[in-house]
């Protein structure tokens, strides 16, 4: 990277610049533009998104780049265009993972998008845990880095419950309801600057589990769906069509595991890293730590949701590493790797039989771990219906729902 | 009237063109009827069922609806549907329930159903366009009907390879065989197997088609030279192959049995109503502005569009010197005649009918009569795709390239044109002007391309023709928003335009608005209208559509000038360029020549080397010959090239003689020769080789390559190099070697110049993928351990562990000693490869040549892959060199993007210093479907661009056709011409 010209975000920005965050996933993402606010940054959560967003995309990104890109770029200067900042008081914030894949790019892409409308002075702030791009006026404390733990697993739990009784709700919206309910009073509590125990956490948890199963549902017997992929088209509504509401209306009830299952995936991914190519010697004593750490927390969401209700809980992070080994190797990493082809096999062993593989046009880790892996995993698993879904600014409505129709089909008949 | 109240079954199936009915009572059929929609699905289906009214009055009616636009009529008259494949399902349950695999092809949908062995049903992505729908898109640019085509095809000779991805590619493949003269019974029978082709490999991805298969739908039902192929090339006995009478109603048939198992029945009248509810009701689809907010605006728009125009003189009246032009383009052929003012005397277009030879001839004589004693033909050029063939045919004075022309032609228009957009009927041409030279020139990569004669095929399929098609477009108020990528994908949404009722106004100017939007945003890659330029030229037949034009100008936000000629530019400009060319006495054949003129061709194979090119000769009456096809010179210019300035050659003959001789005794490890090997292979085979193994590397890729191994690639849009991976494990199993090395690699070596080291994912893990794809790898010991290559020691380490004993036995230090020979080797390799680069470099020098960096990965040198361009270069008179060969010339570069491939960052080094010399320019070839590309093709654009060069980009795919790269790189070298002429 060109750090000469990188336009730097300083201190002094930090005192009166507003950091846009692009929608990923939602609650998460609202929850931890709030938190930021504790420690005084002025971060807003992007809401701009439709037909304009994917035409901004395509005008300033090269088209033939994945859709994340175009999506992530098109509601950045969307936002920028729409008169409502100034733009000479904001900045851009982004995830960075560094792998192998092309989206590590996706930070020079909006720069350079940045430059060709006109605001190449504008600061963009990566998110990364791998020390890449410096910037003086952001820098992860401790504290922070909790908190921002805590709306990820937040975020999860919400969309776990949300989703689960989404499917089977009597009435409509009820899920929907209770889950706006539990962003904003958590997003008001992330947004405190008052210590946060984590005995706080945990009655919420257990608080959420109980309010989300206090919903009247039906004892429909549901499809399930389970929806893997690419990371942003698997969770953003604008990336995959709202695909999960789709499935409801459908009749069907989607199933995805959680953002933390990623966070596992990328801290884990080093540390067999090290075990295969003795990399990352510095880091592994912390990441070990990380690793158990993570674990402690899913173990605990898992153990509330069984105590407080029916709802299914996630797999254990390390039974998902236990159930992909015999499918492909844990050293294919670029992407979400290894882990796609696990959320398949998690899927298929807790009895959801259909799954649907969402993923950019033309996503190169998953021409290996999406329809790479469809051949073995259908062999082993007898009986499986997996399609996979390809999204892009021009990919036709009606051919994907056509296939996922199929899907459905394919699905009642096995009912 | 028969007895009431009995309960019939109607089965309705509506596909992308055409939508079926059928009546059963049980499984008798009562009543069946098939029709083309023309894209008024609802109108249609109420038109059906009233068609069909004395089978269905005072019935109880149960009825299911399927098919791809039958969605959406289901929904809006909440009547049941039936997927597709399911209805197809029941049918053959019903039917042949013994059979095995169903194939499926439609109008734009291509399915296979495996019935047995675990159910399982590929329909066609996004990215695998249409089968009947492309075959009579194929047929029309033969200019042939679809019987005609079928009748051809069964009388062809030879096969020629056609891309099978999809429809485009294998236009563009197409086309090029017409202009060279191919026999059309080949072409037709070419055509049929691409379609098979495409089947297999893009819809089967892996599973065997074996036992009992049906064929269905449209074109398997009519088309005896499709069956044909397909029963070829699956090996199907006759008995296992059926192709059942009800072919065309199956799916129609399988929703009627959907239909008797439903509960609901329908009173005649009330489903009529229900339909007829349906066919009125509009939904909300998402259209744009329309072209013309009046008809004053219309009218300002032609009135000044009518000034645009040259002088046309009366051939009769005129006597004195003329120049004639000639454009033999991809569809069409145009000539022009003028005089020395440059106004024209005499002028034709049309479409070249799949023989350009002959429309040339009749117009030449025809022009030559004219003449008479009273006009003299003094120069005459000619341009286009079919430029050597008529240049060579009709001993025409000059030929130039098609870019040239057109700045030609344009600056008598607007002498201070700076940009010009040609849309073709398949190609899309870009050409940027700077300081009155050509500055740079796009021209549409293979996706993108047929956009042209897209609509043109589309208003036919609608029953217009094109120009009345254009005009509704004028009117559309509200035109639907079609998307900008490529065709394909055009035709699913107009699919869904059409399910939505949207009106044929709307639909044609939607179009026009998205070839306008693909050739900006896609094609030219503007980011606002300023960028293009401000004076500007539209040309091409494509914009002789007036909703094209206006589309243009409104997504460019302002005027543009249409010359009148905007068809025939081509030729205008070669004439005025024979002008210029000083001849006194022109060389081009005379009428009586003319009147005795005759043409021939064959096919033949080129043995001069591995391309194996598929020739075609063309035999004149003359005596004359010209050979199409070829890539290179070398057969037909007796070895006049000088091959040893090409490193692509050099590196191939190195990477092929890399391995020891075999030794007796001693266990073979072969090794796929693709991908990160051609970089790496000499590290591996050093090391194998120290520890006692013949080497054994599976050599270099042909068309054979891939077919061997195309049916168990599991996604079909991945790169070509990763499809061809399959073919070579399919080669080294067949050698019976007793184990296959492919590391994955997920990072490569460290050069210390960039970010990181990363491999691409496909290049990193494809080993992995071909272990769990390829059931031929059970037959071996398959070895794709996960390794690094940054250090020595470590590599020593993963591999005596990841590596089996009973195949190695090496202790470390023994592993050690290895891994330091493979890295010896590959240190070698590196500076055999640095030595000859400066050898060609100081040897162009000495010649005075150009040199030419043809930049891209270490494996774009494989023949199949990069297709002989470096040959291609090497004719036009450049050395060639690559990216890594120069890479070490610079250290670390500052990029505006992370730079984490070790291959790429070599294109950044390598682009970073070819700037610097005058007499090198670079080429990048891009693989398609790289994703990766996407971003280093910007960063080295922008490198090169802001060194005041000229950057030139070829895509490169599964097409085997140079055409279009010969155009690109004879552009390049006329606009360097040009640029040197400046200074």
């Amino acid at each position: 990277m060109n750090d000469a010209e990188r336009v730097e975000f300083t201190a002094e920005m930090k005192k009166d610049y507003k950091i846009l965050i692009p929608t990923m996933l939602p609650r998460h993402l609202k929850m931890l533009a709030s938190l930021m606010r504790v420690y005084g940054y002025d971060a807003e959560l992007l809401e701009n998104s439709g037909r304009e967003v994917i035409e901004t995309g395509l005008k300033y990104v090269h088209n033939d780049t994945c859709y994340p890109a175009t999506l992530v770029v098109g509601q950045f200067i969307n936002a920028l265009q729409s008169g409502k900042y100034d733009v000479h008081k904001t900045a851009l914030f982004f995830t960075q993972t560094g792998g192998g894949c092309r989206a590590s790019n996706y930070i020079s892409l909006i720069r350079k998008a940045l430059k060709k409308a006109g605001y190449g002075y504008m600061p963009v702030i990566s998110l990364n845990f791998v020390g890449m791009e410096k910037n003086s006026g952001f820098k992860l404390t401790p504290l922070m880095v909790r908190r921002m733990l805590y709306s990820v697993l937040y975020g999860d739990v919400i969309m776990t419950l949300c989703n689960q009784a989404k499917a089977m709700e009597v009435h409509r919206g009820d899920a929907e309801e209770k889950a706006d309910y539990w962003t904003k009073k958590l997003v008001e509590q992330l947004g405190k600057s008052s210590p946060l125990p984590y005995s706080t956490i945990k009655k919420n948890y257990r608080e959420m589990v109980r309010d989300f199963a206090s919903i009247s549902m039906t004892k429909d017997n549901r499809i399930k769906v389970g929806i893997v992929g690419e990371i942003y088209v698997k969770f953003s509504p604008l990336a995959n069509r709202n695909l999960e509401n789709y499935l409801i209306s459908e009749g069907a009830a989607p199933v995805m595991a959680g953002l933390l299952d990623f966070l596992l995936f990328y801290v884990y991914g080093r540390i067999i890293e090290h075990d295969m190519y003795r990399t990352h010697k510095k880091s592994i004593v912390l990441l070990k730590l990380a690793y158990k750490l993570f674990l402690k927390k899913q173990k605990d969401i898992i153990n509330i949701i069984k105590e407080e209700s029916d709802f299914e809980a996630p797999t254990p992070f390390t039974h998902t590493v236990e159930l992909v080994k015999p499918y492909i190797s844990l050293g294919v990493k670029m992407g979400e790797g290894w882990l796609l082809v696990a959320e398949m096999i998690e899927h298929i062993d807790k009895g959801t039989n259909n799954i649907i593989c969402t993923q950019p046009f033309g996503c190169l880790p998953n021409h290996i771990v999406g329809k790479g892996v469809m051949k073995i995993v259908k062999e082993k698993n007898p009986g499986v219906n997996i399609i996979a879904i390809d999204y892009d600014a021009s990919a036709s409505e009606i051919n994907q729902q056509n296939r996922i129709k199929l899907l459905l089909a394919n699905a009642t008949k096995d009912l | 009237m028969q007895q009431s109240g009995k309960t019939i079954n109607v089965g309705v199936d509506i596909g992308s063109t055409t939508a079926k009915i059928v009546i059963r009572d049980g499984e008798e059929v009562l009543y069946k009827k098939y029709e083309r929609h023309y894209s008024q699905v609802r109108q249609k289906t109420l038109e059906l069922l009233k068609e069909a009214e004395p089978y269905l009055s005072d019935k109880k009616i149960k009825i299911a609806i399927s098919g791809s636009a039958g969605l959406g009529v289901a929904e809006i008259a909440r009547l049941q549907f039936v997927q597709e494949v399911y209805a197809t399902f029941a049918l053959v349950e019903e039917k042949e329930p013994d059979t095995e695999v169903v194939i499926e092809l439609g109008g734009e949908d291509a399915k296979i159903i495996f019935l047995k062995g675990g159910v399982d049903e590929r329909m066609n992505g996004t990215c695998a366009g249409g089968t009947g729908a492309f075959i009579d898109q194929m047929a029309s640019l033969l200019n042939v009907t679809p019987d005609e085509l079928d009748e051809m095809s069964l009388k062809c000779e030879k096969v020629y390879p056609i891309a099978s991805r999809c429809g485009v590619f294998a236009k563009t493949d197409i086309q090029p065989l017409i202009n060279q003269g191919v026999s059309k019974n080949d072409i037709a029978a070419s055509i049929y197997m691409a379609v098979v082709n495409q089947t297999i490999a893009g819809l089967a991805q892996g599973r065997k088609i074996k036992g009992k298969v049906m064929f269905l739908g449209g074109p398997l039902f009519y088309n005896k030279g499709l069956r044909k192929a397909f029963r070829e090339t699956l090996k199907l006995e006759d008995e296992n192959a059926l192709f059942p009478e009800y072919s065309l109603y199956a799916v129609a048939l399988g929703a009627s049995i959907f239909a008797e198992k439903s509960e609901k029945t329908y009173e005649y009248g009330k489903l009529i109503e229900m339909m007829e509810d349906a066919v009125a009701q509009r939904r909300e689809v998402a259209h744009m502005s329309a072209l013309f907010e009046n008809d004053e605006e219309l009218k300002e728009f032609k009135d000044r569009h009518g000034k645009e125009t040259v002088e046309f003189k009366d051939i009769a009246a005129y006597s004195g010197d003329a120049y004639l032009g000639i454009d033999c383009g991809s569809t069409t052929t145009k000539l022009v005649l003028i005089n020395n003012q440059k106004e024209i005397l005499w002028h034709y277009y049309n479409s070249n009918k799949g023989n350009p030879v002959d429309v040339v001839k009749e117009k030449l004589k025809e022009v030559r009569t004219l003449c008479g004693d009273r006009i003299k033909i003094r120069a005459s050029a000619v341009t286009g795709y079919g430029e050597q063939l008529i240049l060579n045919a009709f001993h025409v004075d000059r030929g130039l390239v098609e870019t040239m022309a057109h700045f030609m032609a344009s600056k008598q228009f607007l002498p201070n044109v700076d940009f010009i957009l040609d849309i073709g009927g398949q190609d899309i041409k870009c050409i940027k002007i700077k300081n009155e030279a050509v500055d740079s020139i796009m021209l549409n990569e293979a996706c993108s391309s047929g956009c042209g004669s897209f609509i043109e095929t589309f208003a036919k399929s609608m029953g217009y023709d094109s120009k009345e098609f254009a005009t509704l477009g004028l009117k559309g108020n509200a035109p639907v928003d079609l998307g900008s990528r490529c065709t394909v994908f055009m035709n699913s949404s107009i699919k869904q335009a059409q399910k939505d009722g949207v009106s044929v106004e709307n639909i044609s100017a939607g179009i026009s608005v998205s070839v306008i939007k693909n050739a900006i945003y896609k094609v030219i890659r503007a980011n606002s209208p300023t960028e293009l330029g401000e004076h500007i030229v539209v040309q091409g037949g494509t914009f002789l559509n007036d909703a094209v034009l206006r589309a243009f100008e409104k997504e460019i936000g302002h005027n543009v000038v249409r010359p009148a000629i905007a068809g025939i530019m081509g030729a205008y400009g070669a004439a005025i360029y024979s002008m210029g060319l000083g001849i006194e006495e022109s060389t081009l054949m005379s009428l009586e020549s003319l009147e005795n003129f005759t043409h021939t061709s064959k096919a033949a194979v080129c043995q001069g080397c591995t391309n194996h090119c598929a020739l075609t000769i063309n035999i004149f009456s003359d005596g004359g010959k010209y050979v199409s096809g070829n890539r290179c010179e070398k057969m037909t210019s007796k070895g006049k090239i000088d091959e040893k300035l090409n490193l692509f050659e050099f590196k191939r003959q190195y990477f092929i003689n890399l391995t020891a001789p075999f030794e007796e005794g001693k266990k073979v490890i072969g090794m796929p020769l693709q991908l990160g090997m051609y970089d790496l292979a000499p590290l591996w085979v050093g090391i194998f080789e120290n520890l006692g193994f013949n080497v054994k590397l599976s050599g270099l890729s042909s068309r054979e390559t891939y077919l061997l191994g195309q049916d168990s690639i599991p996604s079909d849009t991945v790169c070509y190099p990763a499809k061809l991976m399959h073919g070579h494990i399919e080669l080294l199993v067949k050698e019976k070697v007793d184990a296959i090395f492919a590391p994955c690699l997920t990072y490569n070596i460290d050069e210390k110049v960039g970010d990181n080291h990363y491999n691409c994912p496909v290049v990193a893990y494809y080993p992995e993928l071909l272990r769990v794809n390829m059931d031929i790898l059970n037959e071996v010991e398959y070895l794709a351990p996960f390794l690094s290559v940054s250090d020595e020691e470590e590599l020593a380490r993963e591999l005596s562990i990841s590596l089996p004993e009973n195949l190695i036995k090496a202790d470390k230090n023994r592993m050690l000693e290895a891994v330091k020979a493979g890295f010896e080797k590959y240190r070698k390799y590196k500076e055999d490869l640095y030595a000859e680069t400066e050898r060609i470099i100081t040897r162009a020098r000495e010649l005075n040549k150009k040199i030419m960096v043809l930049a891209g990965r270490p494996y774009h040198i494989d023949p199949e892959i990069g297709h002989g361009i470096d040959l291609l270069a090497c004719s036009l008179g450049f050395a060639v060199i690559t990216e890594e060969s120069i890479a070490p010339r610079v250290g670390k570069v500052p990029t505006n993007v992370l730079n984490q491939w070790t291959f790429h960052q070599r294109l950044y080094r390598a682009a970073n210093y070819a700037v610097t010399q005058k007499d090198m320019e670079l080429v990048q070839l891009v693989s398609f479907g790289c994703g990766i590309d996407a971003i280093t093709t910007d960063e080295v654009r922008s490198i090169v661009e802001n060194a005041g060069r000229i950057y030139t980009q070829i895509k490169i795919d599964e097409i085997n056709n140079l055409s279009a790269v010969n155009i690109r790189l004879r552009s390049l070298l006329g606009a360097l011409e040009m640029r040197e002429g400046k200074e």
